[in-house]
């Protein structure tokens, strides 16, 4: 049997969430080890030996170490073609394309303004940071901007990338999680209509599922 | 049919254009004006949505996002032209890894500045030196992880020219150039020599001749 890939970070990053919901996705079997943020765990020497810049999460498996979430998921669906989900990452060139052109724009578009609301309203309150007004409503509107394409897109097409469920849909996951259900700003997502019925389709996903579980999982004594 | 790009004035699309010379791709460009802000006619948000460059046209084919465009050439043409994403699937990881880290941490700061420094008074607005000091902060501490990683190996995913590397060009070609913060690069030895590689390659020789 081969040994399970390792993961660097607690659940509860977004950025974490991304790898684990793909490994899930894969059916690659993985060994979680958190790190205490609040601690700085991801600021000392050992970890920053494996990730020189000091963010989560961290991969290992027989063969590579890597970072940043979104090419660890490539990796994994490159390494384990036929494991899991094969169509993750397309199965021909055209279809990885615009796997790849949505996955960039969730990078792009959809990350910097949802990070940024999802620190203001859901973490900055528990962390006793006060909050930024004109930053949540600078996000907000350039969110919603962006949430327009999407709505066009989605209209005509039932995934970002095409018909099937792909990397570039679950990239989002972990942002519009904490969106609607961390923040009371959920309806950014949910009151458009084909937004919201794609967002009701991919977080339904048994990977994702899991993945919310583990993050219970972690608040629970 | 030829690849159509779309913007080549602008250092997004460059990605693109330096990646086909490399691949030995033949294409044609289209010129967009954001100052006039053409990016913003209807006709232009057909091919791309969120009104952002490039988009390229290749037959009935359009694609957008430049990391998405360059990683579809380099993989369609691998038989030909420089072989830019590494000989095996570790490799392979490691340009991802590394065109991920330009995307998410270096890309923000520099283009910050880029808006600050070399737009702002085109589109009639002020300078916020707040943010464009708070920006060059950011981007001295990527640089610095940047030389302690060239200090061990000659390109970023190893020791091979990739797309990970190509996809600094632009912006970088910005900061040393009309952003006049060559220093930045300067001042670190590895970073230095890995910029002096990398902006001589013939391919962005004539992206520059070009556009």
């Amino acid at each position: 049997m081969a040994t399970p890939v390792k993961v660097y970070g607690p659940p509860l990053s977004t950025a974490v969430c991304r790898v684990v919901a793909c490994l899930l996705e894969k059916d690659v079997e993985f060994q979680l080890i958190s790190l205490n943020m609040a601690k700085g765990d991801h600021k000392k020497p050992d970890f920053l030996k494996i990730q020189p810049f000091g963010q989560v999460p961290a991969f290992q498996d027989e063969k590579i170490s890597l970072l940043e979430s979104r090419a660890i998921c490539r990796y994994v669906c490159e390494n384990y073609p036929e494991k899991g989900n094969k169509g993750l990452f397309g199965t021909n060139p055209l279809a990885k394309a615009s796997i790849d052109q949505w996955l960039e724009a969730e990078g792009q578009s959809f990350n910097p303004p949802s990070s940024a609301l999802v620190f203001q309203l859901a973490l900055a309150p528990r962390m006793n940071i006060k909050q930024d007004e004109g930053v949540i409503k600078q996000n907000e509107e350039k969110l919603a901007k962006v949430l327009d394409v999407y709505e066009k897109r989605l209209g005509e097409s039932r995934f970002l990338a095409g018909d099937e469920f792909s990397l570039a849909d679950l990239s989002h996951l972990p942002n519009a999680h904490y969106l609607v259900n961390a923040t009371d700003r959920g309806e950014i997502l949910t009151s458009r209509d084909n937004v919201g019925r794609w967002w009701g389709e991919i977080s339904n996903r048994d990977s994702w599922k899991k993945v919310v579980d583990m993050q219970k999982q972690q608040h629970s004594p | 049919m030829v690849v159509k790009v779309y913007g080549p004035a602008y250092a997004s699309p460059k990605r693109v254009i330096v990646c086909l010379i490399e691949k030995q791709i033949e294409f044609e460009t289209a010129p967009v004006d954001l100052i006039k802000g053409e990016h913003r006619n209807p006709e232009y948000l057909k091919l791309q949505p969120f009104g952002a460059l490039p988009v390229i046209q290749d037959g009935d084919f359009t694609l957008y996002e430049s990391r998405a465009i360059i990683r579809y050439y380099a993989e369609k043409y691998r038989s030909q032209g420089t072989e830019l994403l590494g000989k095996t699937t570790e490799e392979r990881g490691l340009v991802e890894q590394w065109l991920e880290v330009e995307a998410h941490n270096y890309h923000p700061p520099i283009y910050e500045m880029t808006v600050q420094l070399l737009f702002a008074s085109k589109l009639g607005l002020s300078v916020d030196e707040k943010l464009v000091k708070k920006s060059e902060e950011k981007l001295g501490k990527v640089l610095d992880v940047y030389e302690e990683r060239l200090s061990k190996s000659k390109y970023l995913a190893g020791d091979f020219f990739s797309l990970a590397d190509l996809s600094h060009l632009p912006f970088t070609q910005y900061l040393v150039g009309p952003m006049e913060k060559e220093y930045m690069i300067r001042d670190r030895k590895h970073v230095s020599a890995w910029w002096d590689d990398i902006s001589n390659r013939p391919s962005w020789k004539k992206v520059l001749e070009l556009y």
